[in-house]
């Protein structure tokens, strides 16, 4: 790291004043502000080695990453109704949805997949932060039922990686009934005795924050996301004061006893594999999940914070 | 003093022309009283006008006018013997949230909803109707007792939503919302829901997740207020009124979209203007209700309530 900080950045610097990022191939981290070279941080799951600040990654390669070999497959999701109430606010809702699957190639703000995790069938439900902010319309309520079904149909646990800004307003009281549906979606995986495992993936806000989202069975959140019911802003227009620092980050919710875990990105898959493990082999000798110690950004399976 | 809404002016200028011929009138003067009758039926006549087509902008101020009444009035009109319960034994009392055990035409029902008070100093107290986790906790607990004792659960709903604040999210507002909807997706026992004046929301939901949902005639039930709408999708609080259109927030269009079951019909000019009336009408749609769930199993009732929500969505208007 020493001659990228001493010597090429201070390079990188004057060149970024003279003229903007030159073609994407440094990135500058909102945490700390160090460059990353663009390979470095793909490498490093999109987590900045300096500061460990946790940028957000893509549905599809958080889905690789979580997988064995990064092999899974998709589940092709219903057709829903779309624009059920043809609303329309400085834009059609039906053009906002239209550019959206334009630019992320997908139906809606979800990925449901299976496949093996630590040889061990399982469905995982990834929303795309990049689709409407994530937002939860009839659409993404029909993947996390066919999620579950899926997961009670082949025995296997749930896993649903939560990014979104809540309920999607577009689609009106539609979209707050989906607080209901995706309860009920995961209470049957629940009622099947299967695991269901939230992780909590910045940010979680909203209706989705109070809905399926917070009534995992297991909570693991990723370092420094937020996550949390009412937006910051709203919050501090009723109470007229400073929030408080990290107010709403994964590490204040573990603190305030409304997660599990706060988990680097890193060790999230041995962490999955481990805890699937024991909750669902009750007897093996031969198993066992090597994972790291605990780090500054709080517990891991093998030692929680 | 009754309070008047903006586009009720006419109402107001006509009702106050009465008062001041009611004040004139002297015993048995017919030209007065004439007059009175004509100015009567003209009131009428407006109300009906207004009331007709009321703009869904328009219906969002019925919905939270002063008058229109409150679990506490509900209380009194259609529940004997009420007992209010207190404290989600975790953390506090939450007086946003009301609830206790009671009798609804004779039989024994678990009470619950959001009261936001009345007067500046009760106002504060019910927090103006929006409830913190203690709240919802609370509700869940009830509600668990319903279960227990195989009571009936009546809900009702009138709030902007969950409060946000500091201390609510510290301990776990999305949670206590998230849980108490599974708890009203749970129990085996019927859960009757009202949506009374504003359905703010996962506040209105955490409570509103029944085996059948009815909703007054001018009440509004949204994700969103128009306000946070606006100012989301506007970029402009100012926009409340386009967003109180395309967010289809009425009863009417409520229940096209299967979300609500039942429509209650408001006395002319609303529930405001004759509550007694409301809340009998309010009483009949309830016993209504309720009827045929009581027939039910407590699985059959788990799995009504799980095959209504799960069809919600296939809808549109």
């Amino acid at each position: 790291m020493n001659w990228l900080t001493n010597s090429v950045l201070p390079k990188i610097k004057a060149l970024v004043q003279a003229r903007e990022v030159p073609d994407n191939l440094w990135h500058k981290c909102v945490n700390c502000g160090q460059m990353i070279f663009h390979r470095e941080l793909e490498d490093n799951l999109n987590v900045c080695p300096h500061c460990h600040h946790h940028g957000r990654i893509s549905a599809e390669r958080r889905l690789e990453l979580l997988f064995d070999d990064g092999l899974y497959k998709t589940l092709e999701l219903a057709k829903s109704v779309a624009d059920p109430l043809k609303f329309r606010d400085r834009k059609r809702y039906s053009e906002r949805l239209k550019e959206a699957q334009g630019k992320t190639k997908r139906s809606d703000a979800i990925i449901v997949a299976e496949g093996l995790i630590g040889d061990r069938k399982t469905i995982v439900a990834v929303f795309d932060f990049s689709f409407m902010g994530g937002s939860m319309g009839v659409a993404v309520g029909n993947a996390l039922v066919l999620a579950s079904e899926a997961a009670v149909a082949a025995g296997a646990p749930l896993i649903a990686f939560p990014a979104s800004g809540g309920a999607r307003m577009q689609e009106g009281i539609l979209s707050l009934m989906q607080m209901p549906r995706t309860v009920l979606a995961v209470e049957a995986v629940k009622e099947a005795r299967l695991p269901f495992i939230v992780v909590l993936t910045d940010p979680t806000t909203g209706g989705v924050t109070a809905s399926f989202a917070m009534i995992g069975d297991l909570h693991l959140a990723e370092p420094g996301a937020i996550i949390g019911f009412a937006g910051q802003r709203v919050i501090k227009d009723i109470i007229r004061e400073d929030l408080p620092e990290g107010f709403q980050r994964s590490e204040y919710l573990l603190e305030h006893g409304m997660i599990d875990m706060v988990v680097e990105r890193a060790d999230l898959r041995d962490t999955l594999i481990r805890v699937l493990g024991l909750l669902t082999d009750r007897h093996d000798p031969q198993a066992q999940t090597a994972l790291p110690g605990p780090t500054e950004h709080g517990g891991t399976a093998a030692n929680p914070g | 003093m009754r309070n008047f809404l903006e586009f009720e002016k006419p109402i107001a200028d006509l009702e106050g022309k009465i008062e001041e011929l009611k004040h004139l009138s002297t015993e048995g003067d017919i030209n007065i009283a004439e007059e009175i009758g004509k100015l009567q039926t003209k009131v009428d006549r407006q109300l009906r006008a207004i009331y007709q087509k009321l703009t869904p902008w328009q219906t969002v101020q019925v919905a939270r006018h002063p008058d229109r009444p409150h679990l506490s009035d509900i209380l009194r009109a259609l529940v004997t013997d009420f007992v209010p319960l207190a404290g989600d034994r975790n953390f506090a009392e939450d007086f946003a949230i009301i609830g206790g055990i009671g009798r609804f035409r004779g039989r024994s029902v678990v009470v619950i909803g959001t009261e936001k008070g009345r007067h500046t100093e009760d106002r504060l107290r019910h927090n103006f109707g929006m409830a913190r986790p203690e709240g919802y906790r609370k509700a869940q607990r009830l509600m668990r007792l319903a279960d227990q004792f195989g009571l009936p659960i009546l809900t009702f709903v009138d709030t902007a939503g969950a409060y946000p604040g500091i201390g609510a999210e510290e301990r776990g507002q999305a949670e206590a919302i998230a849980r108490s909807i599974e708890t009203c997706l749970q129990v085996k026992v019927p859960l009757i829901a009202t949506i009374v004046g504003e359905g703010g929301s996962g506040g209105a939901v955490a409570l509103a997740s029944g085996n059948h949902v009815l909703m007054f005639e001018n009440a509004i039930y949204s994700v969103i207020s128009p306000e946070g709408c606006a100012s989301i999708l506007w970029r402009s609080a100012e926009h409340a009124k386009d967003a109180a259109e395309a967010l289809r927030l009425t009863a009417a269009d409520l229940l096209k979209l299967g979300v609500v079951d039942e429509i209650i019909a408001e006395p002319l000019g609303g529930a405001h203007r004759d509550p007694a009336a409301a809340l009998k009408g309010l009483g009949e749609a309830i016993e209504a209700a309720l009827q045929p769930y009581l027939q039910q199993t407590g699985d059959a009732l788990k799995a009504g309530r799980r095959a209504k929500f799960i069809a919600i969505g296939d809808k549109r208007l």
